[in-house]
């Protein structure tokens, strides 16, 4: 790495400017989290009292007990584990399938996939809702994961990752005479970990976050997911603030707390799905 | 080898099924509803939708709110894409440097709010934005300024929600530039350094053309990204005021899921997936030829 000399007044506006940015970043959090721990009396002092004088729990017992706020936290934990998990298991199978078999029409279909990436949701969002309606799946576990679990770029990124193991691996095992099913659990499933780990936490990351497709197909308050009932609290607790923010940091802080936890996969993650697209 | 169908039907199976049911087929459903007459009473007789042609187009042409809608979303993309770059280049630029101290906090704390639910953290900012007693306000205060009703004031509202697509945005622009930044080999530098450069320069003529994969990807993928902007507008300001920040995608949702025109919202669909479409291939283009 290259060392230069700098000026002390250069690195003061570097720090400064980074610092700057950071606040801004890390502010809103900050008071979400404070304001959602205060009494009505303190939240509108200004200035703003980061740490309140009388903390209270008064908003969170609330949200739990006369809003329910636990059944969509249930809700979106249950939707957003299983569409992780199924389409880990079908995107890692198509994946192989894609990298490794030889059949007829292979590139094609794979091309067909593709080619889908390049449509916004809006497009399939009308079509879907219709179909899910018809079917009964309006307001129910299976319409809320299914239409997640189809993820073209999931099967993409599965398929890059996979080319990229050896096929004498493989070829060796299939003369010994190990099925298909032996090889995908025991050589691409523990070599595709790397990439299995990126798609996890974005699955994850994304369906937690998910709000315009929950808010269609969710039509019952027993089925909202959080976003969905966070958004309700705002329209009907307009001028509660500390239920408001107690209600968006049940939202936001698990994703933190998982964010702060896997940051290192994040980030690599970002920078190999950055670079591959 | 021979092909073992059952296998590969097996492997591909459970992903082709769903693929054709979730995404390929209502691709194809999207085009057709866009030509139909589609509304609340065909919810429940889907007989009763009638092919109308072009019929949706045509009336779209003429609706000025869709293309309120449409110029907002524009406003949008135009403002929010270069400042995006430019904040997340500057950083990214500022964390590859050798004399940067606290480089994992900084970058930790970019990234804090693009994992960051929209639709909650909406609602914090609607209160940061509040002209009495939000934090932003009371800040500008304390510079003698005082600030505007942003969510009240029809000139406000969209640089407001900009801002808020920006906060979001730069943390993940930020950590892609960095990585094509590392990409640069240091010999490059060397030379120009060698030749006298000064940071600028080397900035402006090693940086930048090196940049340009990354450059391309974030752009793109901006395009795309801005272009379906609705989250943002919809917890800060439902589309108000005066429909200032009513976005496509806002305007599809209130068509299709408020009146239940889903005909007509399917053509706002299908427009909207033809501009992307349209503008990625020329963003593509143009990188082709530069």
């Amino acid at each position: 790495m290259r060392k230069r000399r700098t000026s002390l007044l250069q690195e003061v506006t570097v720090h400064g400017f980074l610092f700057v940015m950071a606040a801004a970043m890390i502010l809103p959090f900050l008071w979400m989290i404070s304001t959602s721990f205060k009494t009505p009396a303190e939240i509108f002092v200004l200035p703003p009292r980061w740490i309140p004088e009388e903390p209270t729990i008064g908003n969170y017992k609330e949200l739990f007990s006369s809003i329910n706020f636990g059944r969509p936290f249930m809700n979106t934990v249950i939707v957003a584990s299983s569409i992780t998990f199924l389409s880990l298991l079908i995107s890692s199978m198509a994946g192989y399938a894609f990298a490794k078999f030889r059949f007829k029409g292979r590139d094609k279909v794979f091309f067909l996939i593709l080619a889908t990436l390049m449509v916004p949701g809006q497009m399939t969002m009308i079509p879907v809702f219709l179909l899910l309606r018809q079917l009964g799946l309006l307001n129910t576990y299976a319409g809320l994961i299914l239409p997640g679990v189809a993820s073209a770029f999931n099967i993409f990124f599965m398929r890059q990752f996979i080319t990229t193991i050896p096929n004498e691996l493989i070829e060796a095992a299939r003369m010994d005479g190990a099925k298909e099913s032996f090889i995908y659990f025991r050589i691409i499933l523990p070599l595709s970990k790397p990439a299995l780990t990126t798609i996890a936490i974005f699955t994850f990351t994304g369906s937690w976050n998910s709000f315009l497709w929950p808010l269609i197909i969710a039509q019952d308050e027993s089925m909202y997911t959080l976003p969905v009932s966070v958004s309700v609290l705002a329209g009907q607790y307009g001028e509660n603030l500390g239920i408001q923010m107690a209600g968006s940091c049940i939202v936001i802080l698990p994703i933190i707390a998982f964010f702060l936890f896997a940051q290192r996969y994040f980030i690599k993650g970002i920078a190999l799905t950055g670079l591959k697209g | 080898m021979k092909t073992n169908w059952v296998w590969v039907l097996t492997f591909i199976g459970p992903a082709l099924i769903l693929l054709m049911i979730f995404l390929i087929i209502p691709i194809f459903a999207s085009f057709y509803l866009s030509l139909t007459d589609f509304n609340v009473f065909a919810m429940t007789d889907w007989s009763r939708a009638r092919f109308v042609g072009l019929q949706n187009f045509v009336e779209l042409f003429k609706d000025e709110l869709f293309w309120k809608a449409l110029i907002n979303t524009f406003y949008c993309l135009v403002v929010a894409m270069p400042v995006t770059v430019a904040l997340s280049l500057t950083c990214a630029v500022l964390l590859n440097r050798e004399q940067t101290m606290f480089k994992s906090f900084f970058r930790t704390s970019f990234f804090l709010p693009f994992v960051t639910n929209t639709v909650a953290i909406a609602i914090v900012w609607s209160w940061l934005l509040n002209p009495g007693y939000g934090l932003i306000n009371w800040f500008l205060s304390l510079f003698g300024i005082k600030g505007p009703n942003w969510l009240g004031d029809p000139k406000w509202a969209m640089p407001a929600v900009i801002m808020l697509v920006v906060w979001k945005a730069v943390g993940y622009n930020t950590i892609l530039f960095l990585a094509g930044l590392q990409n640069i080999p240091d010999f490059l530098y060397e030379a120009a350094e060698l030749d006298g450069a000064t940071s600028w320069q080397r900035f402006w003529y090693i940086t930048l053309p090196m940049l340009k994969p990354t450059m391309v990807f974030v752009t793109t993928m901006m395009i795309i990204g801005y272009l379906q902007l609705f989250e943002e507008p919809y917890m800060l300001t439902q589309g108000g005021p005066l429909n200032s920040t009513l976005s496509i995608v806002l305007y599809l949702y209130r068509q299709g899921f408020k009146f239940f025109k889903l005909g007509y919202a399917s053509s706002i669909a299908v427009v909207l997936f033809l501009m992307i479409s349209a503008l990625t291939l020329l963003r593509l283009k143009l990188a082709e030829q530069e």
